[in-house]
Order: structure tokens, then sequence, then C-alpha cells
């Protein structure tokens, strides 16, 4: 099979084309916050959330609401408590984390059981990348583009924010709710992921981008075309990956981006290497 | 003046560091060939600027860094052999302590025992009465049921000297023990570690608190990568030398004769300092350079 | 009233609650280190980190926990080599691992499907656990509680300070392996009983929950474990009546006691910081 039958073929089927395309624009909203992400210090922020949907989902469910609703209102809500409950009390904020979002993702589980739902838990796990439908997809777009739009015209706000929060508020920028926005943000980002890659994988989308860019430039106008890059060739060869070889697709994209943070390690040594000696 | 040197310095074994290269992994050298000796029933203060040095000594005194070449000997007996049997105390920065850690004032002072105790660190009768002894010297016994946290900057550093006490040890180093204390208390250490000094306990003090040390210290060891000065206080903790220990990174104020008075003597008042309790000169004249506090508020 | 005790007529449910139970106490023990530490992350990443072994010792048909332990030891180098070689955050260098580690088990799962299912190792599996899983457990949990009893005050001293413990004859690196060797393992205990996701629950919660209840490393300690067992016996019991989810209820029970002790702990609470705030407001006026 030639190269480009082994990218072509798969094109053929439908559900590769949505698959494809859901990866593509997953791969770019989680790509452009994971830069904001890193820089901040949040790199885990996304794994709470994204177990905290949970049960957000089950309850939208039982009140036949969009299920998204219900997952990002509990996604944020669980952000929220974090916050404040660490600000409250002598235990560490990752302890705080921890136990809220596994609280979450246990009540969640619980209640899914209880309730019959269309749903399937795993799918909602490990997302269901290629059994998308194009409602779905669309659905995706709906709201990983805007999300990747609005990161992107306030980013400069975001990344001040982030690097020197007194600066940003000593300038007039409103900190508190630069901080506030980037968590819709994000919890936006996740409910758009769950159906391709699921609630468990989209973590390793919001960190390892972010990261391949940080090690491959220090600046930051030159992060965000690196990691959008990255993520999408990681989501490009995952997909392709999982066709050919029936492999489960949202582990093979992040299994990709593992493989794009090892090569960016590399060049970085060898660069700073060679820095040394020139 | 308070100065012990005048006895005279036949070395009981004590501390002795002898052209001792302290290396790290990435080719910083922290120590080269830095040797001296200090005898029981002293107090030196180890002086130097931030970055000199200093903590790696105490690192390889204590045995965390093998050194490069050199050697240490406590009491006459090498690092490890000294550790084991339980001769060095260290008293830690407030920095490097989590005050949020769940333990009891007694509890820490009992961490002092567990040299000597068994496998399981099961506290004895002896152990039990070394900890409370050491509390009712250092003035805690009352607050020994209290978490460390919610205790003073003061009262923190009791707890360490505490536990130190406990341990029994004849060797204790104490890493900046005056820093974010007030006066009183730096007052109330001072005058623990003379009466321990008296027991004829070996100290050493590293500390960038300049004007406390003539205060309690009878011989100064000036450091930067390896000793620069090292003697009696009143003659080694002098101006040239300091100037030469700290080069320009203190803050140096100087006050010519014609500016504080009319007459015709033509000493100067020197304040140095990093930001703590200034070191104030005034002289030289005589052997008595030292002024003990500084001037009431600098005009 | 019999209903109550139906549970404990059937076999499979006895064992499942005192597997729990000793599951739970295992993890609890440990928790207290990890919550003082602030190394909750650590334990996320170790229980997602063992997946990637427990499915290639599956298929090879190798004991899981040797494969699980081996990789959570891979996982731990993974992270330290990670911070050596780039100038990665310790929160970024943990994610990556223990993402691409967890992606990877997946991705094994998928391609060679045998006797671990997705499902198990996402949920775990107390009800149906084998015999031979039974003694794997059993000898884990037992070996590791006794570990700690005897080295729990050594573990302390080295993680509170680690020049004394050091001045003291001890040696921090060493304790320090032992404590991620203790997790490891205890991770894949865990895993059996609740799952991979909410292993984290297990060694986080209830040292926190005991965290709020006393200021004494070692009466936290005996407490975390306490309640660590109390829960897993819980839970498991309370499955019978709702329908298998064991790890949803054993951290559900574990999450709600944090609750209380967060409310109305009589030091440490809410409701008393609550009321000594509105005292003061009645004092100024």
């Amino acid at each position: 099979m030639s190269l480009v039958a082994l990218l072509i073929d798969p094109l053929a089927h439908g559900f590769m084309q949505r698959g494809l395309v859901a990866a593509l624009l997953v791969a770019l909203v989680c790509a452009t916050l994971s830069c904001f992400l890193v820089l901040r210090g949040w790199s885990l922020m996304g794994d709470a959330i994204s177990h905290a949907v949970l049960p957000g989902i089950v309850v939208a469910h039982l009140l036949a609401l969009p299920l998204t609703l219900g997952a990002f209102a509990a996604g944020l809500f669980t952000a929220w408590l974090t916050g404040r409950m660490a600000a409250a009390s002598r235990i560490r904020p990752d302890a705080v984390m921890a136990i809220l979002f596994s609280g979450m993702f246990a009540l969640g589980l619980v209640l899914f059981l209880r309730v019959e739902t269309d749903q399937h838990l795993l799918h909602i796990l490990f997302g269901n990348m290629l059994g998308l439908e194009w409602n779905d997809v669309t659905e995706i777009a709906l709201i990983a583009v805007p999300t990747t739009l609005i990161v992107l015209a306030k980013r400069r706000d975001l990344l001040l924010a982030g690097f020197d929060p007194a600066h940003a508020r000593a300038i007039g920028l409103p900190v508190g709710r630069l901080d506030s926005l980037l968590l819709i943000l994000l919890a936006l980002a996740i409910v758009a992921a769950m159906k391709a890659v699921g609630v468990l994988l989209v973590v390793a989308m919001l960190i390892a981008p972010g990261a391949i860019a940080g090690l491959l430039s220090q600046r930051f106008d030159r992060m965000l075309p690196i990691a959008m890059g990255a993520a999408m060739f990681s989501s490009l060869a995952g997909t392709l990956l999982s066709f050919h070889a029936d492999a489960a697709t949202g582990p093979a994209i992040v299994v990709f981006q593992s493989m794009l943070v090892a090569l960016a390690i590399v060049i970085r040594r060898r660069k700073a290497r060679s820095g040394a000696t020139a | 003046m308070k100065n012990r040197s005048s006895q005279g310095r036949t070395f009981s074994p004590g501390l002795v560091v002898s052209d001792l290269w302290v290396t790290y992994a990435n080719g910083v050298t922290a120590v080269c060939g830095a040797s001296f000796a200090l005898r029981a029933g002293t107090i030196t203060a180890l002086v130097g600027v931030n970055g000199s040095g200093k903590s790696s000594l105490f690192k390889a005194i204590m045995g965390f860094l093998a050194p490069a070449r050199g050697e240490v000997t406590l009491s006459g007996k090498p690092v490890r052999e000294a550790l084991k049997s339980g001769l060095v105390a260290y008293v830690p920065q407030a920095e490097e302590v989590d005050w949020t850690f769940p333990v009891l004032v007694e509890d820490v002072v009992m961490m002092g025992r567990y040299g000597r105790m068994n496998f399981m660190r099961i506290p004895r009768a002896a152990d039990r009465a070394a900890v409370s002894a050491a509390l009712e010297r250092v003035g805690l016994a009352e607050l020994r049921k209290r978490q460390i946290g919610e205790l003073s900057g003061g009262q923190r550093k009791r707890v360490f000297l505490a536990r130190a006490l406990a341990q029994e040890s004849e060797i204790i180093l104490l890493d900046e023990p005056f820093t974010g204390v007030d006066v009183k208390t730096e007052n109330a250490i001072i005058m623990l570690l003379r009466a321990m000094r008296d027991e004829g306990r070996l100290m050493l003090v590293s500390t960038h608190n300049l004007g406390s040390v003539p205060d309690f210290c009878d011989e100064v060891v000036l450091f930067n990568q390896t000793v620069l000065a090292q003697g009696p206080t009143a003659t080694t903790f002098t101006e040239a030398n300091l100037a030469e220990a700290f080069g320009g990174s203190l803050r140096h104020i100087r006050l010519g004769g014609g500016a504080l008075h009319d007459d015709d003597d033509d000493r100067r008042v020197t304040v140095l300092t990093d930001d703590e309790r200034p070191l104030v000169l005034y002289g030289p004249r005589d052997a008595e350079t030292l002024v003990k506090r500084p001037p009431e508020e600098p005009r | 009233m019999d209903v109550l005790f139906e549970p404990f007529a059937y076999s499979y449910m006895a064992r499942a609650i005192a597997i729990s139970a000793l599951v739970g106490a295992l993890c609890g023990a440990l928790s207290a280190f990890l919550v003082i530490k602030g190394w909750s992350l650590m334990g996320d990443a170790l229980s997602h980190a063992v997946v990637p072994g427990v499915a290639i010792a599956a298929i090879a048909g190798y004991p899981f926990a040797l494969g699980a332990f081996l990789s959570g030891l891979l996982a731990a180098g993974g992270i330290a080599l990670l911070r050596r070689l780039t100038s990665l955050k310790e929160d970024v260098a943990i994610g990556l691992i223990f993402t691409g580690f967890f992606a990877l088990g997946l991705l094994i799962v998928s391609l060679r499907p045998t006797s671990v299912s997705v499902q198990t190792i996402a949920f775990g599996n107390i009800l149906a656990i084998s015999d031979a899983d039974i003694l794997q457990v059993l000898v884990i949990s037992v070996l590791a509680l006794a570990l700690l009893a005897m080295r729990w005050r050594d573990l302390m001293l080295a993680f509170f300070d680690e020049a004394q413990a050091r001045i003291s004859g001890l040696d921090p690196w060493r304790l320090r392996l032992l404590f991620f060797a203790l997790l490891s393992a205890a991770s894949v205990a865990a895993m059996q009983a609740v799952g991979a996701i909410l292993v984290i629950a297990m060694v986080v919660t209830p040292g926190a929950t005991a965290y709020l209840l006393t200021d004494r490393f070692g009466v936290m300690l005996g407490l975390a474990s306490i309640l660590g067992a109390v829960c897993g016996a819980v839970g498991a019991y309370a499955s019978f009546f709702l329908d298998g989810a064991t790890g949803g209820l054993i951290v559900l029970a574990q999450t709600g006691l944090f609750a209380l002790a967060f409310l109305f702990a009589p030091k440490q609470g809410q409701w008393r910081a609550w009321r000594l705030r509105r005292a003061a407001k009645a004092g100024e006026r």
C-alpha cells in the first residue's frame, strides 16, 4: 500500500471523515488552551474539571437538558468550589482538588448506574471518535471554534495575567475575571472534547501540546502555532493508526503526542548543546 | 567584652575541618581548601555572604555531602561515626521547616531522641524525661501540646533548640538562628547558647546578622568558599576582614569625625549591615573597637 | 432487619467487604503522608501509570502486581528524568507522564483484548475478584501495613525534617523509595477495589479528613487508616443494594466524611470559623 493510499483510503469512509474532523477541532482548541495552562501552572485543572463533569451529565439527562450544559456546569462548579475550599482550610489546594474531583466522579458513577440513560459510560470516559454523527461534529465545532477564537483574541491579556498578575493588575487588567474566563474556556474545551476523546484523555491533550511548544520555543507567539501543529499532527496520525491497526482512537492520539514530547526534548537538548559549544 | 580566647588555645578535639573541598555533580566547587579547628565549649560565628558556601560547609560537616578532598572530624571521630553516636545536632532555618506539619512541640523535640531509640522508635522513660527537661529549659513546657505552627517566631526557634538539647549532642550547628526574631527573643536565645557553651558544648552559628556576633561569639570564621580569617572575635571581626569577606555586598555607612563632633578625634563610625541588625564600628584607636549596640536612631 | 444482614450470606460479598476494608486501611495510612507532603498528584499519577504494566502482565501471564509495580516505578523515574532533562514544571512533568502511560495502557488493551477489560481497569471489580487476585491483594496489604507499622516514625521524620533524619542515622532517599514502593503496591491493590480513576480518592481523602481532626501525625495516621477501612467496608456493603458500583460508593463515603469534617471539625471546621467570625463582629459592635 502506498503512503498516499495509507492516508486517502480511510477517508473514503464517512465515519472516518467525521472522526478526523472532530479530532482536528478538538486538537485545535485543546492546543490553544494548553499553552496558557502550562504557563499558568494549571495543567492539572483540566484533569479535575474533566472528571467532575460526569454527575452533570447524568443530572442534565434527568432534567432533559442538553448534556453538554450539565457537564459544563458541573465542571465549573467543581473548579469554583476547589478555590473556595482551599482558601478556607489548611488542606493544600492539590489535595482539595483531588478530593473534589474524585468525589464528583464517584457521585457521577453511582448516579449513572442508577439512572437509565442512552449514553454509554465508556463512551463518555474514552470517547467514541469513530462513532460520531454529523450533528455531533457540528456541536463540537460550535463549541470549539468560538472557544479557540476567544482565546486567540484575548491571548495577550491572558498571557500577562498568567505571567505577572501584579503587573497586570497595575495596568488595569481585571485579573480575577481573566482567570474566570480561562476556567470557563477550559470547561468548554473539555465539554467539546468529551464526545471525541472522552473525559479521561482530554487531560493529555490539554498538557502535551503546550509542553511541546514550551520546549521548542521561548517566545509565546511562536508557541501557539507549534502547539496547534503538534496537536493536529497527532490527531491525524492517531486517527489513521486506529483505523489501520484497529486500536482505540483517543489513546492512539495521546501516544503520538507523547512521542512528540520525547522528540521535542531531544531537539531541545541538541539545540542547548550546540548553543553551548558555539 | 566577653571573650574566652584568652584561656589559651589548647584544643580538646571539637570540630576540625582540614583542607576540605566540596564539588557538586554539575562541577561547581562550593568549598575549596577550607581548614579550621574549633574547641569544645565555644561559640563560633560562621560569617559570609549568601552563596559563599556556608550551607555547603554545613552539609559537609553533617555528612550530607561527601567531600571531594580533605576531611572533617567531630570530637576526634570521622563524620559517619560521629553521626552514628548522635554527636551532632542541627537547628534548621525557619524557612526549611513545614510549619503546617501535624506535629506537636513535644513530638518535634522527641525527634532528637530517634538516634538513641530502638528499631521501632518507641520512646522509653529516659527519652520522655530528656524531652521534658529540654522543654523546661527553653521555657516551652507549657506549650508542649501545641501544634508547631501555632507558635510565635521566637518560640519556633526554641523548639528546635530544645530538640538539640534533647539529643544531648556535643556539637550543635545553627543555621541563621536570628532571622525573623525580635530583640527580646534574640537575647533569650543568646542566653541559652551561652549556658550551653558553659556546659562544654561546641556551637557553630551560621549568620549574616553581623551586629549580634560580638555579643555572644567567642570565635569567628569568615568564609567565602574558603576560610578568609579565623580567630577570636575581638581580633578577627574587624572592618578590614569584613570588607574582604563581603566585598561590596554590605550596606556600608561611614561617618567621618567632623560630622560627629568638634574635637580632633579622627576615628570614624562605620555601620555595616545587610539589612539585619547593623554592625557599628567606631575606630580604630585601641583594641576595643567594637561598639555593641547601634546608636539610637541614625540620622 | 434480615435485609441488612443479607449481604453477609453471600461469600463473595463478605470477601469484597473484607478486602475493601483492608485495602482502604492501607491506602488511608499512605494518604496521611501524601496529604502533608502535598503529593496528591503523585498518587493520581501512579494509579494511572500502573495501567500499561497491568495490561502487559495480563498478556504475558505474569501477576498484575509485578507489572503494575514495575510500570509505577518506571513512571516515577520518568517524572524525575523529565524534570532533570528539561525545565518543565513539576505539574506538567507529572501530567505528561501519567497521561502518556495511561493512554499507552489503554492502547495496549485495545490492541490485545485479554482478561483485563478497560472496564475492570477503570472501575475495578471487587465483587468478582478471583482467588489469585485476592491472594495478591492480601499479601501486598498485610506486608505493606506491617512495614508501615514498624517504620512510620522514620518516614515521618524523613518527610518532616530530612536533615534531622540523616543526623539520626536514617537514609531519607531509601525511605522515600520505600514509600513510593508501598504507594505503587497500594495503587495496584486499590485498582482492584475501586478502579484506576478513583484510586486518587483512596490515597488522598482519608488523610485530608484526618488532617482536619488532629494535630498529631501518629493520630492522623491511625485515623486515616481507620477511616479508609470503614469507608471501604461500608461502600462494599452498600454496593450489594445499589447494583455493584462498589468503587463509586466507597469513594462517596470517603468524600462524605471529608465534607462533614470540613464543616464540623472541632478546631478546623468551617462551622467554628463562622461562629468565631460572628462573635468577633458582635464584639466590635
